[in-house]
């Protein structure tokens, strides 16, 4: 894909937006801020960015448990994604989903799941009903490791392949469902090698290039949009803190953290942006915006109010 | 009028909302050539074709979250699990998606999408094709559960149920298929939440739902020739259930019989009973409230014993008559 430099400035900015939201988001749960759990994507900011950068403005995506970054790349509204994490009735489910669920419909982000599984065979049903609507949109699905393990992953896989369906799967496989280690659970090498037993193409691409992630999703959404269905790529990455809140990483190494957070995506992106002829300073202040974005954010956030329990109960029947 | 099958009327109830609506589809297990596995759907291939006749393979979990995922998308799926049984294995699809994306969400999205399934015994077909599980549905929040008894309801409530922009699982029993009823040639619908008096009676009522409205009705006319005027209330809809109707029945006859083929424990048979015994209509019973409902045990196959563990007309009319003493 040629990348115009304003698009290129765009896919920096959210990329630090997302990894700033993020790591003010683990900020204000240690301050007791942020109620429940959450489930922080930093270090795979670079799959969310890239995947949506290739795909169409007009086109959906299904997110999951890990989905901040997938919600902020496809342009959502950085306050209303706050609001939704400390329950205000300013987010964008009116505080009732939080950080699991928080998902902006009106930009073509149609859930985050709190369950492994499901989300990809709903997807795989929103695919069904764009295909029925004839609009030439696709869908893009984020997922996990662990979810490829699922009934529904399989079930969906062969229904896509079966229908046509158009639908490109992004498996973000960071290595670990939890504490389990993808050498624990995932009987395959490559995660994608399983795209062959429901006849599609399965890729296996670098996750934390953005650049090497557009031109395997552009290939994969055009299949998508001109009838040919559903490809698998696999994109892999590291979650650089816990799965959750409660995570104390006893299961892998900090010699093995700090190998992939060599692999920085962003700090990899800047650097081709670097050598494309941007500036350090016009980086910088793309970062510096996007600080601003999210403090701005926490600050509009902290002031809202919730809903009362009479207007919750009247969201439960449409 | 025209005297019809219920299972005809469930076919007519499907075929007129897609013909009125495009966006009505029907997804599910060998619904296309073969029809249905009790043939409800038998033509509907030919008339529909197959992208709106959708047979999928044998994968409920994922067949009923591609149905939440199409109707989050502005359709309005049909799913057809062939036993009521099966939807055990989309539970997480029916109660952790279907019933709660929409709250989740904040109300972005709405999920129009049936879940209709032959439910219920008699049939020989053992303890994994035989089941009332209703009351599972009816303890999640965000969903509507509906259990008609006579082919003019079952009509009338599956177009309605079709109309809604919620999730609604749709009971149709195996046996009650085979019932015949009057239905106008005209088209109607049935509010989803409204019991109806399937008949009329002062001194005792029998509330109940689905197939053993049947039985209840048979074992009025018993009551009747030992000069016991039986009320039969049909709840239709499980929820939003209809507590008013209950409740001003009882008030007028004092006594009540609820009686379900559901396993009696924890069932619909409490609920009614605690709305009862919680409204003003427990000033005017006459005797404590009575449940009866299908045996704690698996449904067995041996043919002798399966009549045996739910209810039938004439344990109802010993159960009632045990109430009138």
């Amino acid at each position: 894909m040629n990348l115009t430099d304003a698009k290129k400035k765009d896919m920096y900015l959210k990329l630090w937006r997302a990894r700033l939201f993020e790591q003010s988001v683990n900020e204000m749960f240690m301050r007791g801020e942020i109620k429940g759990t959450t489930h922080l994507s930093v270090g795979q900011e670079g799959a969310a960015v890239g995947v949506i950068a290739a795909i169409q403005e007009d086109d959906l995506i299904m997110s999951c448990h890990r989905g901040h970054s997938h919600c902020i790349a496809k342009n959502a509204d950085l306050r209303q994604m706050m609001s939704e994490l400390i329950g205000r009735r300013t987010g964008f489910c009116k505080g009732l989903g939080g950080s699991m669920h928080v998902v902006d419909i009106g930009s073509g982000n149609y859930g985050a799941n709190g369950i492994i599984g499901p989300a990809i065979a709903i997807a795989t049903g929103i695919a069904l009903a764009l295909k029925k609507d004839g609009s030439g949109k696709i869908i893009a699905d984020f997922f996990g490791d662990g979810t490829s393990n699922t009934g529904n992953f399989h079930e969906s896989l062969n229904i896509a392949a079966l229908w046509k369906l158009p639908i490109v799967y992004i498996c973000e496989n960071n290595q670990y469902g939890m504490s389990t280690s993808v050498k624990n659970c995932v009987s395959v090498q490559n995660i994608a090698d399983r795209a062959s037993a429901y006849g599609i193409p399965g890729i296996v691409c670098d996750g934390n290039d953005v650049l090497a992630i557009i031109d395997v999703v552009e290939e994969a959404a055009q299949r998508a949009r001109s009838g040919q269905g559903p490809t698998l790529i696999e994109l892999k990455t590291y979650r650089w803190l816990g799965h959750s809140k409660s995570d104390r990483c006893a299961y892998r190494t900090r010699e093995e953290e700090a190998e992939w957070k060599a692999k920085c995506p962003i700090l990899r992106f800047g650097a081709q942006m670097l050598q494309s002829g941007f500036t350090q300073a016009e980086l910088d202040q793309l970062k510096q915006q996007a600080e601003e974005e999210v403090q701005d954010a926490v600050v509009y956030a902290l002031k809202q109010g919730t809903l009362s329990i009479e207007e919750a109960r009247e969201l439960i029947f449409a | 009028m025209s005297v019809i099958t219920f299972l005809q009327a469930v076919s007519d109830a499907l075929r007129e909302e897609m013909r009125l609506d495009e966006k009505v589809f029907l997804l599910g297990e060998d619904m296309g050539v073969y029809g249905g596995c009790f043939g409800v759907t038998r033509g509907f291939l030919d008339e529909f074709g197959p992208d709106r006749v959708m047979d999928t393979p044998i994968t409920e979990n994922s067949f009923s979250n591609i149905a939440v995922g199409a109707a989050m998308a502005g359709y309005r799926p049909v799913v057809e699990y062939m036993f009521s049984d099966f939807i055990l294995v989309a539970f997480d699809a029916i109660a952790n998606q279907a019933a709660k994306q929409r709250f989740m969400l904040g109300g972005q999205v709405q999920i129009p999408v049936v879940f209709r399934t032959p439910a219920g015994s008699g049939t020989g077909a053992a303890a994994q094709h035989s089941q009332s599980l209703e009351a599972l549905l009816c303890h999640i929040p965000g969903l509507k559960v509906v259990m008609p008894s006579t082919p003019y309801d079952a009509k009338g409530l599956l177009k309605s149920a079709i109309r809604d922009n919620n999730p609604v699982a749709f009971f149709e029993h195996k046996l009650g298929y085979a019932v015949k009823g009057e239905v106008p040639e005209e088209e109607y619908l049935i509010p989803i939440g409204k019991a109806d008096i399937k008949r009329t009676g002062k001194d005792v009522t029998i509330i109940s739902y689905s197939y053993t409205i049947h039985k209840c009705l048979e074992a009025a006319n018993m009551l009747e020739k030992d000069g016991i005027d039986a009320e039969v209330l049909d709840l239709r809809t499980l929820y939003p259930l209809d507590k008013e109707a209950i409740i001003e029945s009882v008030k007028k006859t004092g006594r009540v019989l609820i009686t379900h083929e559901a396993v009696q424990k924890f069932g619909v048979g409490a609920e009614v009973a605690s709305i009862i015994a919680d409204s003003e209509a427990f000033f005017h019973l006459d005797r404590p409230i009575r449940r009866f409902g299908g045996e704690d045990i698996p449904i067995p196959y041996t043919p002798e014993l399966e009549r045996l563990v739910v209810p039938q007309a004439d344990t109802i009319y010993a159960a009632v008559k045990e109430l009138m003493r």
